[in-house]
């Protein structure tokens, strides 16, 4: 049996834990230790799964997941609907909580992407609840609805386009105390797809010869907007989910193969590109969003994610 | 056949895609979207005559995304005025606001494409990519509404002038009218043929 130890927090900074222990495991059963877990994001979330997902490829049959003891992160994940999805990867105990409505910081629960319908669903439901979270939470202009509903629409349609393979999106509002003293508004994408280096290679590895690596195939994208299309209207997706990420001096990553590539805003020290990192197949995007202004942002300020 | 010589085509893009595309989707969000929004456009410009203004309406929409703005709106555009024919279509973008200009004018710059747009009730502008002149002669005949063929030379005295409006009616960002020769701007003309 393979054992692969959840960290006690789980998000964008600590997931690439969890890839790391599964690169090795390709037979037998594996078991993922989450009995420890006490702080998970959406990163967190959709990471997980994912890694569920891929050693249920790997290994042809359903992992073990040994829930958290912590009834809070618990309702979390249940709010979230991480058990609706995670149902297909892992084998459970079953006394994980009932799935309830969302709660007012979770802008969208987990939500697979195949098709091009469930864009539209995310739109639409983002389109409901994003006004109080990005008005009062965060502080943005009420314009800024329609300006994150289109981010979101693009970074989802690179799932169907270019991954070609299954995904999820979700979206969180929480309370950053110690990193930021403000409030964040993270996105996370994930697909288990081909990757940008396999995706890109029959138009574009020729041209970088012997360099072309996953690295240098998230700089083309990334920095440049390459993209596998002939069609010159293709590649603008991440450009202006950039710009726009930008604007509101959020983070945007991107992490795929062995690399990950970012624009850092000068509040975090993620690095702008990381190489070496453990396989993962697909993609993963991740998003920040800090609040214009510090401070708990009245009400909901003991609002926190899987705490 | 009205006065002008040409046919009016007005498409509301909400109602059309929840009519011909997708009942339940209420957004102009993705490519496939886009591709089937932009063929329904095409089949219904495919009734009008051999000149057509078409006034593509984005009022009621509410979101719209890059992917489907590039093709809505910058495809349409490049297949309608293919490059180096005088332009026998005729588009002007109308309710266009703030959280549509933004990706109707990223999509029309990759593809160095120009559009007019009405951008408040009554007041357009040309977005894309036109050049200084042509933004100085479009905005000659936009407050005018017309000009006439005898006087053109006493509005565009500069040889240059009047070689880019000319240039503005093979672009499809001006209208000439068939017999008279006179110049008319697309918001003048889209005004008098709704009349």
């Amino acid at each position: 049996m393979h054992v692969i130890r959840v960290p006690s927090s789980l998000d964008f900074s600590t997931v690439d834990g969890v890839f790391r222990q599964c690169a090795g495991i390709s037979e037998g059963k594996a078991l993922f230790d989450a009995g420890y877990l006490r702080f998970v994001d959406p990163q967190g979330v959709v990471g997980l799964l994912s890694a569920g997902a891929l050693l249920k490829r790997r290994l042809g049959r359903t992992a073990h997941l040994r829930l958290p003891r912590q009834a809070s992160v618990l309702g979390y994940l249940a709010r979230i609907r991480f058990f609706e999805q995670a149902r297909s990867f892992f084998s459970m105990e079953t006394r994980r909580p009932r799935e309830t409505a969302a709660s007012s910081d979770v802008l969208l629960e987990i939500t697979p992407v195949t098709t091009n319908s469930d864009v539209h669903v995310v739109v639409d439901r983002v389109q409901t609840r994003a006004g109080t979270i990005l008005t009062r939470t965060l502080g943005y202009p009420l314009v800024t609805v329609v300006q994150f509903s289109v981010v979101l629409s693009e970074v989802c349609q690179n799932i169907i386009e270019h991954a070609e393979a299954p995904g999820w999106v979700a979206a969180q509002a929480y309370y950053w105390a110690k990193r930021l003293e403000r409030w964040v508004l993270v996105i996370a994408v994930s697909d288990l797809g081909r990757g940008f280096r396999e995706s890109l290679a029959e138009e574009h590895a020729g041209r970088y010869r012997g360099r072309w690596a996953d690295g240098t195939a998230l700089e083309a994208a990334f920095l440049h907007g390459v993209t596998r299309f002939t069609d010159s209207g293709r590649g603008q997706g991440i450009q202006q989910i950039r710009k726009q990420v930008r604007r509101w001096d959020g983070l945007i990553s991107i992490r795929s193969g062995t690399a990950r590539i970012a624009d850092v805003p000068e509040w975090d020290d993620t690095p702008v590109l990381q190489e070496g990192l453990s396989h993962f197949p697909g993609a993963q995007i991740n998003i920040v969003l800090p609040a214009l202004h510090a401070g708990q942002g009245g009400e909901r300020a003991e609002s926190r994610p899987g705490t | 056949m009205n006065g002008y010589g040409i046919d009016p085509v007005a498409i509301d893009l909400h109602r059309l895609m929840r009519r011909q595309v997708a009942s339940l989707h209420a957004h102009l969000v993705t490519r496939p979207t886009g591709r089937a929004v932009r063929t329904a456009i095409q089949s219904q410009l495919a009734t009008a005559g051999e000149l057509a203004l078409s006034i593509i309406d984005f009022s009621d929409v509410r979101v719209l995304d890059f992917s489907c703005a590039d093709e809505v709106v910058a495809k349409l555009l490049r297949q309608c005025r293919p490059s180096g024919e005088a332009s026998r279509a005729f588009f002007v973008l109308r309710g266009v606001g703030d959280p549509h200009l933004e990706p109707i004018q990223a999509v029309l710059e990759r593809h160095r494409l120009a559009a007019v747009a009405e951008t408040a009730p009554g007041r357009c502008r040309l977005v894309g990519v036109p050049s200084e002149t042509e933004v100085r002669v479009w905005r000659c005949l936009e407050e005018r509404g017309a000009l006439s063929r005898a006087d053109v030379a006493a509005h565009l005295p500069d040889e240059v002038d009047r070689a880019t409006l000319e240039s503005l009616v093979r672009r499809g960002l001006a209208f000439r009218r068939p017999g008279s020769g006179d110049y008319l701007a697309l918001s003048n003309l889209m005004r008098s043929l709704m009349e």
